[in-house]
Parts: structure tokens; C-alpha cells; sequence
């Protein structure tokens, strides 16, 4: 009975929207509007909760709309509560950071009717059962979205950020439909139910995952399909951009898992893992190198959410690996990695953002360089975002940690895997994701540490104020969860379990509630363990028994001076080490190969009094030699066939008999 | 009572990393100072400067936050609790299952997360260059530590390191290439971590090319002497690593009894001075790299790491 409790609350969203329209201009509707979205998704998250730990059988129902011979179908089941979970926590924690926010939006007639309709659709996609409904819902989240980025049209950057969001997503959404047909095929069965009975060609199966891979990959932020999301995940207002970072590349990927996991059903081959953990690795370890490069603090935080896309579908390939080997248990442990890794993302990633939005309303930058010394006017907010920043950097006891320390297990078990392959492939994965877990953590301390810390670098800066209590109960929240995901982390992969069953063909890892102490033990023949809580209980007594033991016995006096700085202190905070300084020696590193980084340094002659100078180049390979040669050869091809708009009537007519007559041509060919 | 004598000895280990860890450091300077026909500072000498800096009041900059006062105990714990989940004297104590090497490569991933903050904090220029170089080192020394896992656990079949240690200690690990590649790897790894020569000079004060002692300049009193005890646990924290992995001999197992653990720390002293010297002598024989070389270090290290990895995933025997 929970599925239409689900689907009702969701029409009480789209009429939130409506309502939104109507009563954009009355003074208090923003307080309404995020309220209401409050409460909706806080029933939802429930309800989903309800279901994925009850675990009943899927609820199935089908609704008289959509095209008429096919109705919508609708199915909730342990996969899509589980996603339920994801989208409804983050909409309910962005509602909440809104409720305070929202205030100081300056068009709130721009985001308000949208973003109840964005919530609806991402919740919709979870539910869809049909083809048709599916992509119906999938739309309606990228176009609510797009109109979400396009909130701020005044700045060109934003409109360039959604004219490209749009190409985008429309390839993403071709490639699902073409999936879908190659899945329906002749027969054109498009209900999830007659495309799981029915069987697809091995050869088919890899064009669908393939299809698959373009249609979710580009709206998840895939490399080489995410040049859009650094741009137009941060053009969004700041609950939006966590919205759409954290939860809707979940939903994408949920659409992939729920085509190749479940849809596409048992003709697995061992290729299929290898290709999606070569992509896997790939972004990963570019969506860091790329956020590393950044100054600006949302496309930063946009770029790693390719990474951590990247670490999920290593995951995910890992799965596909072990199923195409009838290794079931192993393929348990990939799959719960990879859930897991979606859960903390969906916590941390939102975190962050919204921390980032605090900091956007306090100062009005965004632009790291123009931040920092933060944490004396808003010790709050940097404490959230540290403990964001701290659990995406994957370190203990804090969540982030638990699933990239569960995808090592994972990749561990792999030499069993038989194919020659994929026993090379799987060591340099790991290599991958150890380094882009290393650079994530000097990527973090360059956010944090430029942005909350030193001294502040603009007079912005030096006047900020604490954010409001709606924002910081939001933050709490996200960050509260990131800390018991952490140290609970069995009963996490205890939740998971049934999503994991769902997709395994009903292997599961073993309950991990009976462990003594809550211990992490995913594979109780390799012994490999985990615990959170002794760990943090360790260092929280060892800390503080410090703390307590030094002030008692030893000294607890202190005194403010001047800093020491060797000698030379400098008062102006233009000494201070800036975001790009920070990160020279990685972009040396790594970037003077992948990015190609030169750096230039102008010294005027002496006697010349214009300022020394130093410029650095940064090329992106990905819009280099995958995107700008496309784009070229759009508008070479459309430069070709401009001729074709002053034509005369005869001359259209005739093209149109021709064009006829070539069809006509090829059916009878076909039969 | 078995659980009484379990926590006793639980407890006895991390008190006596505690107090090994000032000697260590010490007994390095006093071998690196003989192997230079200095005379040298007694080995005792890092007591002494703990004690003072633990009664000398604290100063803080103007522009220190809330960070800056926490992060030395931070950094203290994570380290202590990673050092004291690596088996020394005897393999298999009550809490060695809590966390795996993974989770202590990642715990000290913690404590130098929070020290590169603390480097930035007051806002001056050698905090940051110490900071970011840091960052940069350790972007290629934890992979490089997680391979030198890998190879590890794909022999022994688990991450948890007592399980290893014992391991290592039976028949059937004989001499292997991809062990010899990841003892390389980890040592390369200690020495970066540690900030010894030749990536990081331990001794200089006033030089640009200085990483670790650049991000703790502007610690002072207490928060300087945890901070300089956290350094010299994590430098016994590497050397207890090499031991129980590629020395094992000699180490009680859990429930041996009294003595048994007393041979077991005689041992361990053995080895740790033994570790000692060798270092010293490492350090003495070698010039300081320049910077921009590290990353050429680092990268043999993962390298090295990954072709041990990748061996055994071709073939356990290799």
C-alpha cells in the first residue's frame, strides 16, 4: 500500500508547482513552497525506509495515462526505495537549507515552480515501470533542471552552462530511447515486466549497455561525457546545485543499474565489467585532477562528483565482472560498495554544496581566491563543511571511508576473476582509485583550507556572517549522517542487502547487525575487518585523555602574539598561499602531462615598473580533441546545408518525392 | 580474566609506544651524529625537549582558529591509535581486528589531512608551501602504501595485519619477487612519510625546501610537543610495519604468557634499533633531493608497488 501513498504525494509536489506559479509574487510563498517540499519528501523518505527494510514483495500499479494502449506503469521495489532514500533525504535537507536560504534568492519566481516539479521527477523516474514513463520522467527532470540552471540567465556563463546542458541531456535521453527499443524489440512489449522475460541477442545486449553507458554516463558525469555538469551544476542556485550533484547523478545512476542489472537480466559477459571499469577508473582519477585545477568552489565540488561517479562505477564494473563469472558472493561485495559509495556521496556531496551556498550568501563569492579566514565569522557552517570535506576525502572514522575501503576489499578478490584481461586491468583500477583517493584529499585541504582558513582576502570575506539556523540545521544533519554512516557501517550494508539480492540473483553479503561490536566483515573467510566505532571510541579517548591529562599536569597557559612566519610576518594576506599556489605542485605533477600546464613567467626588464607576471596555461584534452572537432564539424555541415532554406516550392517538392521514393526503395529492400 | 590480562596487554603496548617512541628518535639522532664524528645529544634528549615544551605556555597567532588548538590532539590520537593497531611485540591483541592496514594507511591519511589544515590556518607563507608540498608528496606515497597493501593481502588473503604477520611467518611465503617489490615500496614510503632524507630534511629550520617542519612553524608549548610526538610515533609506526611484515621472527602470539611477551619485546627493541641504524646510515650516505624529484621518487615507489600488485594477480606463486 505504500506505492500509492507515494505516487499521491507526488501530485501534492506538481500542484506545489502550480500553486508556485500562481502565488509567485506573494511575500512568504518561498517559506511555503520549501515547506511544503519539506514535508513531502520527509513522508516519502519514510515510507521508502519503511519498504526497503520491511522488504515485501514489489507493489506494482498501472495508472490510465501515457499513451493509451500502454497506460503508466509504476513498481516499487527494494532497488527503487533504496534510490527513494537517496532522493527524498537530499530533497528533504535541501528544502530545510531553502527554508533560510531561498530568502535571499532574487528571482524566486525563476526557481520556485521548478523545483517541487524537479523533486516529482527524479521521484517519478524511481517509480516508472514502462519505457515510456521512464523516459516521460526522465525528461521532466532534466528540463525542471535546466530550467533550475537557468535561474540566473542575466550571466552569458549560465546560458552557455544550459545551452549545453540541453544537447547534452537530449543525447543522453536519444541513446536510453534507442536502448529501450533495442530492449523492447519487434514485439514492442515496453513494460520493465515483458522486457525482463524477454530474451535480448548477446549482440544486442552490448549495443544496449553501450547505450546504456551514453544515456546514464552523460547525465552522471561519465568521462568523456561530463563537460557540462562542472558548468551547469554550479550555474544552479545552491540547494539546486546540491540537488543536482548529489541526487541527480544518482538517479542516473539507477537508470543504468536498473537497464543492465536488471532489465537486460542474465546474458552477462565479461567484457561488459571491463569496459565500465576502465571508464570508471579513468573518471575517477580525471574528475579529481580536474577539480583539483579549480579555483571557483562549486565547479570544484562539480568536478569531484565525477570522481566519486568514476569510484561508483568501478564499483559497478566490478559487479559485472564477477557476474559474468558466476562469482555471486564477490559480485555482493562490489554491488554493496557501490550503493554504499551512492549513499555517502548523496550525504557528503549535498553537505558540501550547501555549505558552499552558506558561504555564497555570506560573501557573495564564490571564487576561492577572493575567500578565506571563514571559520573565525562562520566556526558553524566550517565545521559542517570539514566534516563534508573530511568524509569525502576518505578518511576514518567518518563514511567515505567505509565504501572506498569496501571497493578495495572488492578488487582484492578479483585475481580469481579468470580472463587474462581483466587480471590487468583490475590492479591498475586500484592503483586509480588509491590515487585519486590521495589527490581527493589534497583537493579538500586546498577547499577547506583556502576558503575557511588564513586570513581573509577580500573585504567580502572580512564582513561575513554566520549563516541562519534553518541552513545550519540542514548542514547538521548531512554531516551528523556522514558520521554515523560511518561508525555504523554494518547496519548501512545490512539496509543494503535486499537491493543487493535484487540484483544479484539473491546473493547477498552476510548480516553484518551479529558482528561483535558492529564490526565491518564483509567476507567472513578473508577476515578483513572494520570498525568505526572502536575507532573513533580510540581516538576520541586518546584525544581527549590527552587534553585532559597536559592542561592538568602540565601547562594550560596560553597567549596571542603576532604570527612567526620564520621571522618575516607580513600583514598583508596577499602573502597567504592562494588556491592555484596550493595546488602548483600537483598541477606540475600531473597536470603538465594530462593537462598539458605551462607556465609562463613575465619579468619586466629593471627600471620597468609594470608588475612581474605569471601565467598559467591550462588545455582540457576531453573538449579539445573530443568535443571542440564536433562542434566544428556541426557547424561546417550546417554552414553546407544552409543553402537548402531558399529553396523554391518545385525544388522542396521534388526533394520531398525523392526522399519518398528512397524509403519506399529501402522497405522493399528490407522485406 | 583472560579479558583483564587481554586489555592489560592491549593497554601495556600503546604505553609502551608512547614511551619508545622519544628513544627512537633520539637513538637515530645519536647514530646519525657518531656516523659524522659528532658528538651529539644524548639519545634521551627528546624527553627532555617534550618536557620542556610541555610546561612552556603556548603562543598563538592573532589569526589561529579553533583548528588550529584541536588539530595536535587530532593528529596525536590518529596516529597513536594507527600505531598501536600494528603488532609489535606479540600478533593477534584483543583490538587488532578494529581496523585493517588499509585503515591505518587511512588513519594516518587523517593526521596529515588535518596537519596540512593546520599549515594553512594562520595564514602565512611558509605554512602554505609546507601544506601544498606536503599534499603533493603524500598524493603519490598513499598510493603507493595501498599498493604495498594490495601485494601484501593478496598473499596472506586479508587485510588484517596480524593475520599477515603470522603469515609471513609460516612455510609456504619463501622469497617472491612481488615481496621483495613491496618491501622497496614501503620503505621509499616511510622515508617520504617521515620527512627523512632525501625527501625532507628533519634537521633544517630556515630552508625553502623544508615540507614538515614549514606546516607545524608556527606551533609552540604543548600543541608543538604532541605534534613532534606524533612524528616520532609515526616514524616507530613504520618501523613496527617493516618488522611484523618482513621480520616477523620473534613475536609472541596472544594468551603466550608472560615471558613469551617479554622475549617478544626484547626482540622488538632489537629490531627497532636495528631499524635505527640502518636509517641513520641511509641518511648519512645520501643528499637531499630537490623538490621537483620527489615526485620521480614517489612515482618508482607506486610503480614499484603496482608491478608487485600485478604479479600476483597473474600468478600467486610469483
Amino acid at each position: 500500500m505504500l506505492l500509492p501513498l507515494l505516487l499521491s504525494l507526488l501530485l501534492i509536489l506538481v500542484a506545489a508547482s502550480i500553486y508556485a506559479v500562481a502565488a509567485t509574487h506573494q511575500p512568504d510563498c518561498s517559506r511555503r513552497i520549501y515547506g511544503i517540499t519539506l514535508a513531502v519528501t520527509t513522508v516519502a523518505l519514510g515510507t521508502a525506509l519503511t519498504h526497503l527494510l520491511t522488504a515485501p514483495a514489489p507493489e506494482m500499479l498501472t495508472l490510465p495515462l501515457g499513451l493509451p494502449w500502454l497506460g503508466a506503469h509504476f513498481r516499487l521495489d527494494a532497488l527503487s526505495a533504496f534510490f527513494l532514500i537517496v532522493v527524498n533525504l537530499g530533497g528533504a535537507v535541501a528544502s530545510l537549507f531553502a527554508l533560510g536560504y531561498g530568502q535571499h534568492e532574487k528571482a524566486p519566481e525563476r526557481v520556485l515552480p521548478f523545483f517541487p516539479a524537479f523533486l516529482a521527477g527524479m521521484n517519478l523516474v524511481l517509480l516508472a515501470d514502462d519505457a515510456y514513463a521512464f523516459l516521460f520522467c526522465w525528461e521532466l527532470m532534466s528540463l525542471t533542471s535546466w530550467a533550475l540552471v537557468m535561474a540566473h540567465h542575466q550571466e552569458p556563463a549560465n546560458v552557455r552552462a544550459g545551452y549545453l546542458y540541453l544537447v547534452m541531456a537530449c543525447f543522453g535521453t536519444l541513446a536510453l530511447l534507442l536502448a529501450f527499443g533495442l530492449l523492447a524489440g519487434t514485439s514492442g512489449g515496453y513494460d520493465f515486466a515483458t522486457i525482463r522475460a524477454g530474451t535480448v541477442t548477446p549482440g544486442f545486449a552490448g549495443l544496449v549497455l553501450a547505450l546504456a553507458l551514453l544515456g546514464a554516463g552523460s547525465k552522471a558525469g561519465l568521462v568523456p561525457l561530463h563537460v557540462w555538469l562542472p558548468l551547469a551544476h554550479p550555474a544552479a542556485p545552491s540547494h539546486v546545485s546540491a540537488l543536482m550533484s548529489g541526487v541527480m547523478t544518482k538517479v542516473a545512476v539507477y537508470g543504468f543499474i536498473r537497464i543492465v542489472f536488471d532489465l537486460l537480466g542474465e546474458p552477462v559477459l565479461w567484457w561488459w565489467g571491463g569496459v565500465v571499469l576502465a571508464l570508471g577508473g579513468i573518471t575517477a582519477v580525471l574528475g579529481v585532477l580536474y577539480a583539483l585545477m579549480q579555483h571557483d568552489l562549486k565547479r570544484l565540488l562539480a568536478y569531484h562528483t565525477v570522481e566519486n561517479i568514476g569510484i561508483i562505477f568501478i564499483g559497478l564494473g566490478l559487479a559485472l565482472a564477477f557476474q559474468a563469472n558466476q562469482m555471486y558472493a564477490s559480485a555482493a561485495l562490489a554491488l554493496t560498495a557501490a550503493l554504499f559509495h551512492v549513499l555517502n556521496h548523496s550525504l557528503f556531496k549535498s553537505l558540501l554544496f550547501l555549505g558552499t551556498g552558506a558561504v555564497l550568501t555570506a560573501t557573495g563569492e564564490r571564487d576561492m581566491e577572493r575567500l578565506g579566514g571563514l571559520i573565525h565569522p562562520m566556526p558553524w557552517t566550517a565545521l559542517a563543511f570539514l566534516i563534508g570535506a573530511a568524509a569525502i576525502s576518505a578518511l576514518p572514522p567518518l563514511n567515505g571511508f567505509v565504501s572506498e575501503w569496501l571497493t578495495f576489499q572488492a578488487i582484492l578478490i578479483s585475481p580469481e576473476l579468470p580472463q587474462w584481461l581483466l587480471k590487468f586491468l583490475v590492479p591498475a583500477i586500484g592503483a586509480a582509485l588509491a590515487l585519486s583517493a590521495a589527490l581527493a584529499a589534497a583537493c579538500f585541504v586546498k577547499a577547506f583550507g583556502i576558503t575557511f582558513l588564513g586570513r581573509p582576502r577580500s573585504p567580502a570575506a572580512a564582513q561575513a556572517q554566520e549563516t541562519d539556523r534553518y541552513s545550519l540545521a540542514a548542514l547538521f544533519t548531512l554531516a551528523a549522517l556522514c558520521l554515523l554512516a560511518g561508525i555504523l557501517p554494518g547496519l548501512v550494508v545490512d539496509g543494503l542487502a535486499p537491493v543487493v539480492g535484487l540484483l544479484n540473483g539473491g546473493a547477498r553479503l552476510t548480516a553484518q547487525h551479529s558482528q561483535p561490536w558492529l564490526t565491518l566483515v564483509p567476507i567472513v573467510d578473508v577476515k578483513s575487518s572494520y570498525n568505526g566505532l572502536l575507532v573513533l571510541l580510540f581516538m576520541a579517548l586518546s584525544g581527549t585523555g590527552a587534553a585532559f591529562l597536559i592542561h592538568r599536569l602540565a601547562s594550560n597557559k596560553s597567549r596571542r602574539g603576532p604570527p612567526w612566519d620564520c621571522g618575516f610576518p607580513d600583514a598583508n594576506p596577499a602573502f597567504q598561499y592562494t588556491a592555484s599556489s596550493f595546488a602548483q605542485p600537483i598541477r606540475r605533477v600531473f597536470g603538465s602531462v594530462v593537462f598539458q600546464a605551462r607556465e609562463r613567467i613575465f619579468m619586466p626588464p629593471p627600471g620597468d615598473l609594470r608588475p612581474a607576471r605569471l601565467e598559467v596555461k591550462l588545455r582540457d584534452p576531453v573538449w579539445e580533441h573530443g568535443y571542440a572537432p564536433i562542434a566544428a564539424a556541426v557547424v561546417a555541415l550546417s554552414g553546407r546545408f544552409n543553402h537548402f532554406q531558399y529553396l523554391t516550392i518545385r525544388r522542396y517538392l521534388s526533394l520531398v518525392f525523392g526522399v519518398l521514393v528512397l524509403l519506399l526503395l529501402g522497405m522493399a529492400l528490407w522485406r | 580474566m583472560a579479558l583483564i590480562t587481554d586489555y592489560l596487554v592491549q593497554g601495556s603496548q600503546m604505553l609502551l609506544l608512547l614511551l619508545l617512541a622519544p628513544l627512537l628518535t633520539g637513538l637515530i639522532r645519536a647514530f646519525k651524529a657518531q656516523l659524522l664524528r659528532r658528538r651529539g645529544p644524548s639519545p634521551l634528549q627528546p624527553y627532555r625537549d617534550l618536557s620542556k615544551l610541555l610546561r612552556k605556555e603556548v603562543i598563538l597567532a592573532d589569526s589561529a582558529s579553533w583548528l588550529f588548538r584541536v588539530a595536535p590532539y587530532l593528529i596525536f590520537a590518529a596516529i597513536w591509535v594507527a600505531a598501536s593497531l600494528v603488532p609489535t611485540f606479540a600478533s593477534g591483541l584483543l583490538f587488532n581486528w578494529t581496523a585493517d592496514l588499509i585503515a591505518i594507511v587511512a588513519l594516518l591519511g587523517t593526521a596529515r589531512f588535518f596537519l596540512a589544515l593546520a599549515g594553512l590556518d594562520v595564514g602565512t607563507s611558509f605554512g602554505g608551501i609546507g601544506s601544498s608540498r606536503e599534499m603533493m608528496i603524500a598524493s603519490l606515497a598513499e598510493p603507493a602504501m595501498l599498493m604495498m597493501v594490495f601485494t601484501l593481502s593478496l598473499l596472506a588473503g586479508t587485510t588484517e595485519l596480524s593475520a599477515v604477520a603470522r603469515f609471513m611467518l609460516t612455510a609456504d611465503v619463501g622469497l617472491r619477487v612481488s615481496l621483495g617489490l613491496a618491501l622497496i615500496a614501503l620503505m621509499m614510503v616511510a622515508i617520504a612519510e617521515n620527512a627523512r632524507v632525501p625527501v625532507d630534511n628533519p634537521a633544517t629550520h630556515l630552508e625553502l625546501t623544508m615540507v614538515h617542519e614549514a606546516m607545524v612553524l608556527e606551533y609552540s608549548g604543548r600543541h608543538l610537543a604532541l605534534i613532534e610526538l606524533a612524528a616520532s610515533l609515526k616514524l616507530l609506526l613504520y618501523l613496527s610495519l617493516l618488522g611484523c611484515i618482513f621480520a616477523p621472527w620473534g613475536m609472541a602470539t596472544a594468551g603466550d604468557g608472560f615471558w613469551a611477551y617479554l622475549l617478544g619485546v626484547a626482540i622488538y627493541l632489537g629490531k627497532l634499533a636495528l631499524g635505527g641504524l640502518l636509517l641513520a646510515v641511509f641518511e648519512t650516505s645520501i643528499a637531499k633531493m630537490r623538490v621537483f624529484r620527489v615526485d620521480q621518487f614517489m612515482g618508482a615507489a607506486l610503480m614499484l608497488g603496482l608491478l608487485g600488485t600485478l604479479l600476483l594477480f597473474v600468478s600467486r606463486s610469483l
